[in-house]
């Protein structure tokens, strides 16, 4: 944790409310996300007890599954799911724009532009926690090697026609959101803390209702007072008032509400199926809708406080302006989303259990070449992440107090003006570090060159190194000038990318060799005993 | 019964001088595509290194070396240049200002660019892994050495490995493992994890590579080699090459009886000493520690320090070159640095347990990693950075640290997730900072400031 934002989550709890951690929102939202609350049964990992989803914050869908441990009625869950993620996806794949991207020729092999499409805007996807991107995850995983009875007429268990796609997919924002800086799927609670310094610990602030709590506490009360009330206040039933964001639920929920009612389903149902004539079984149906009417209430009295919660959290970020390079990065969700639905289109297979070497490799080096982007703009656009890396020795600000016009020792001189900053700033400086400037959005160069009076009088000499134009004069405005104030980073602002890797194909044997050929598509997992009711 | 007899025997320079020739003999004449060489620290990893690159030109074999760092790579090419000043030898350079050492462009058999088709024909090419991985359409090279092995990720060995035939790795397992800015945990357990190190994938994948260890260190006195191998390689033990009464460090000025001298005696008679401070959890750059540090190291280049060893039978005096300070964090690097600029002392080293890899000094000065916290990290924990800490000394180690370490360490358990298929690393932080605490113990000096 950096030293201003423990100095923020001390304030926090000497005002006894959230203190920004940010000036300006540093995550794109869309205009029209999906929000979307899971629940799931206690001791059934990954199978889901219901959910609020959509797009209108005043009439979400609810989705239950009255009894959990049964395949067809979480088939049932799955393809309702799907009728609701899938068009809203659909929704953005249709509008696109003409864009660039370079690519190797296969003949040439020279880097060439091609003209390709790239979708106008991208889904939006919020879950409450961290804990239900994991489960957004383990649904992609359990759907997308599923086969339909379209694709396989032999499968004992066909899944219905779209829920394969749906589980594509949401391993797509899955993974995506492994990506630093990315906003396809986002968890509120991520968001929040990203933008907001609680006083407590940054487990805690999972807890979505007590991190709600300390950003804007209810009239007349402290943040850690809202908050623990939050965490611990019950009703007269022994229920929580504010139910957990979930996938998770309340053991006290699961044992006196929600067992109950589902085994008064349960009795129904075996009830109805024991039927003898159409009266009776007309009588039973009403009792089996009725309990089923009964968990649907018990599902959404626990999932509409976390649904306002979200929405309550959307609020609050879009006081905040947006932060510059904020779409630059939304940008590359664009393509990111683009891709993924033109490997869709294409009729490709779901995407594997595992990654191949390769791709690993590949995933890891543009996640760190991401994190390393994502921290320097974030720096660049808000002085308050600017000033944890100041603090740190990562930057330094200041204000030029002299310029001496100086020149490249070449057949050629170039302009290579010595300009002092003086700061209180105490940068990690060494002979010949680079320093980088923001100008007019390029980072300028700068080399440094000495302290002018010793190391503790903050006055330090830099050498301007480019952004000057190509004549002996540098062009007007790329050099400070006296009197400017200046910030200056160690960090690079646009991180270089890094090699090339080999083909899949060219797996080296270091690595195993070329992953063998496998045209099989994978089999969806074995039905074990566990699988059925 | 002739075990016994063979331990009373052992001849540090013959038994290295065994090993290598067998690890040799496996590179130049073995079946296999790769050798692995496990180097305790100070053990003659880069005169292993410079010798099998020699001894691969002269066989006739195109060899590419891979290392780490630039610094790493300049190194080599010096010590090559020295060992052999008429082979011709390539550097492959990035196209930065200043890509290497400016010494390089003094020798006339040393060719540098930063194209390796320039480079071409040359016996030997060397670069960092980093440059290696922009090379393309290259013909394959014969052979290659890649140094530092354990600190290569396993990423950066895939870029590079279609470059080589076969290879020799060389690298100390006991320092610190490679590390990703990023989550990694969805790849852990598989073989090919890219965070790994390049060798944990390399064995993965090809188990019958045939594996060596240098079983010698030359660096550390043999009152830190028993410690060094028992706490960090407790299943690969090495020897010092040296004997107890080989070296010795002698200092002029007597002790003041203060803390920082009693602690420097204590270290110059037994070869390690632990400055303790009374407990206190403090900030990173605690400035009662750090002020520590900065008087051990003022009072080390005042008492007119010299030290005797196998290398000359003189004594050489302790200068401020010899000396290092080691930290965890680069902060408190910087702390240390300003510290000592207040004494009035510039030339000592201080750095990171990262930076300080790969090098070696007459005296290192350590502020421990776990001092004045309240919570012990993986970070903290980590073995390879008490082992990197531990192990950059030809004399002494003084360790400065606040008290109450050892509960720290027992109040914590660890916390990280256990993910399956991963080899578990041993030994474990845990362990190995309860071994080296319990030693220094025997070597404590409390003090007050």
């Amino acid at each position: 944790m950096s030293l201003i934002s423990t100095l923020a989550r001390l304030e926090a709890v000497d005002t006894g409310r959230a203190q920004p951690a940010a000036t300006v929102r540093h995550r794109h939202l869309s205009e029209r996300p999906l929000v979307f609350v899971p629940l799931i049964t206690a001791g059934e990992a990954g199978a889901p007890l219901g959910a609020l989803v959509g797009t209108d914050r005043d009439a979400p869908r609810l989705l239950v599954v009255p009894q959990p441990r049964d395949r067809e009625l979480r088939f049932a869950f799955l393809a309702e799911l799907a009728d609701v993620v899938l068009p809203y996806v659909d929704g953005f794949a249709e509008a696109v724009e003409a864009a660039e991207r370079s690519e190797t020729d296969p003949e040439t092999g020279k880097r060439v532009k091609v003209e390709v499409e790239l979708c106008a805007d991208a889904p939006q996807m919020l879950v409450p926690s961290r804990a239900g991107v994991d489960l957004v995850r383990l649904l992609g995983r359990s759907m997308r090697f599923r086969r339909t009875a379209e694709q396989d007429p032999e499968t004992p268990f066909p899944a219905p026609p779209r829920v394969p796609l749906l589980g594509r997919w949401l391993t797509h924002f899955g993974e995506r959101a492994r990506v630093p800086g990315s906003c396809l799927l986002l968890a509120m609670t991520d968001v929040l803390g990203r933008h907001w310094a609680t006083g407590q610990s940054t487990l805690e602030d999972q807890h979505l209702g007590a991190l709600l709590a300390w950003i804007d506490p209810p009239e007349g009360r402290s943040g850690a007072e809202a908050a623990e009330e939050a965490e611990l206040a019950r009703d007269d039933d022994g229920q929580l008032i504010c139910p957990p964001a979930g996938p998770a639920t309340d053991p006290a929920f699961d044992n006196k509400l929600l067992a109950p009612a589902i085994e008064r389903y349960d009795r129904a149902r075996t009830a109805l199926a024991a039927a003898e004539d159409g009266v009776e079984a007309d009588d039973r149906l009403g009792a089996l809708t009725a309990a089923e009417r009964e968990i649907r209430a018990l599902v959404e009295s626990r999932t509409r406080p976390t649904w306002d919660a979200v929405w309550r959290g959307l609020d609050l970020l879009r006081e905040l302006p947006e932060g510059a390079r904020v779409e630059e990065r939304r940008t590359r969700d664009r393509w990111s989303f683009t891709a993924h639905r033109d490997r869709v289109a294409a009729g490709e297979p779901p995407q594997p259990r595992r990654d191949d070497a390769v791709t690993a490799a590949n995933k890891l080096a543009a996640r760190e070449r991401e994190q390393a982007r994502l921290e320097a703009q974030e720096a660049l656009d808000d002085p308050l992440a600017m000033a944890a890396r100041r603090l740190s020795g990562e930057a330094f600000a200041g204000e030029v107090v002299d310029v001496v016009m100086a020149y490249s020792e070449s057949k050629r001189p170039s302009p290579r003006p010595l300009v002092t900053v003086r700061t209180d700033d105490r940068p990690h400086l060494g002979e010949r570090v680079k320093a980088y400037r923001s100008l007019g959005g390029k980072p300028q160069t700068a080399e440094f060159v000495e302290y002018a009076a010793g190391p503790d009088d903050g006055l330090l000499v830099l050498r301007i190194m480019d952004k000057m134009g190509r004549g002996k004069e540098p062009e007007p405005g790329s050099v400070p000038e006296k009197g400017d104030r200046l910030c200056f980073t160690l960090f690079e602002h646009e991180p270089r990318g890094g090699a090339k890797l080999p083909d899949p194909e060219e797996t080296p044997w270091t690595h195993g060799g070329p992953p063998g050929e496998d045209p099989a598509p994978e089999p969806a997992d074995p039905v074990t005993e566990e699988d059925l009711l | 019964m002739t075990a016994p007899v063979e331990e009373t025997a052992f001849d540090p320079g013959s038994a290295a001088a065994r090993a290598t020739d067998a690890i040799l003999h496996d590179t130049l004449h073995g079946p296999a595509r790769g050798v692995v060489v496990d180097s305790p620290p100070g053990a003659g990893k880069s005169t292993l290194v410079v010798r099998a690159a020699l001894e691969l030109a002269e066989a006739g074999r195109p060899l590419m070396v891979v290392a780490q760092t630039n610094a790493q790579v300049d190194d080599l090419v010096l010590r090559l240049a020295e060992k052999n000043p008429d082979l011709p030898v390539g550097r492959l350079h990035s196209s930065d200002t200043d890509p290497y050492d400016k010494a390089l462009d003094a020798l006339d058999q040393v060719r540098t660019s930063a194209k390796a088709a320039d480079l071409a024909g040359l016996p030997v090419v060397l670069s960092t892994a980093a440059k290696w991985a922009h090379v393309k359409n290259v013909e394959p090279w014969q052979h290659a050495i890649v140094d530092e092995a354990y600190q290569m990720r396993s990423d950066a060995l895939l870029a590079v490995a279609g470059l080589f035939e076969r290879a020799l790795f060389v690298g100390d397992p006991g320092q610190l493992d490679p590390f990703s800015i990023v989550g990694a945990e969805q790849w852990a357990g598989l073989s090919y994890d890219p965070s790994g190190s390049a060798v944990t994938t390399l064995l993965a994948h090809n188990p019958d590579l045939p594996q060596h260890r240098l079983p010698v260190s030359w660096r550390l006195p043999a009152s830190a080699a028993p410690l060094v191998s028992d706490a960090f390689y407790p299943f690969t033990p090495f020897r010092s090459g040296t004997d107890h009464g080989d070296r010795a460090l002698t200092l002029a000025v007597p002790s003041d009886g203060s803390g920082p001298d009693r602690v420097i005696d204590e270290a110059a008679e037994s070869g390690w000493g632990l400055l303790e401070l009374p407990a206190r959890h403090t900030p990173r750059t605690d400035p009662e520690a750090v002020g520590a540090v900065a008087q051990v190291v003022r009072r080390l280049l005042d008492r007119g320090g010299a030290a005797v060893s196998e290398r000359s039978p003189d004594p050489t005096p302790l200068t401020a070159d010899r000396v290092a300070v080691g930290t965890a964090h680069r902060d408190q690097a910087a702390a240390v640095r300003a510290a000592l600029a207040d004494l009035g002392v510039s030339d000592v080293t201080v750095d990171t347990a990262n930076r300080l890899q790969g090098r070696e000094y007459d005296v290192t000065v350590v502020l421990h990693p776990l001092s004045g916290r309240p919570d012990a990290t993986a970070f903290h924990l980590e073995t390879g950075r008490l082992c990197v800490l531990a192990s950059r000394h030809r004399h002494a180690c003084i360790v400065v640290c606040r008290e109450g370490v050892t509960d720290l360490l027992d109040d914590y358990p660890s916390t990280e997730p256990v993910q399956l298929g991963t080899l578990v690393k041993f030994p474990d932080g845990w362990e190995a900072n309860h071994a080296v605490l319990s030693h220094l113990a025997e070597h404590r000096v409390r003090w007050r400031p």
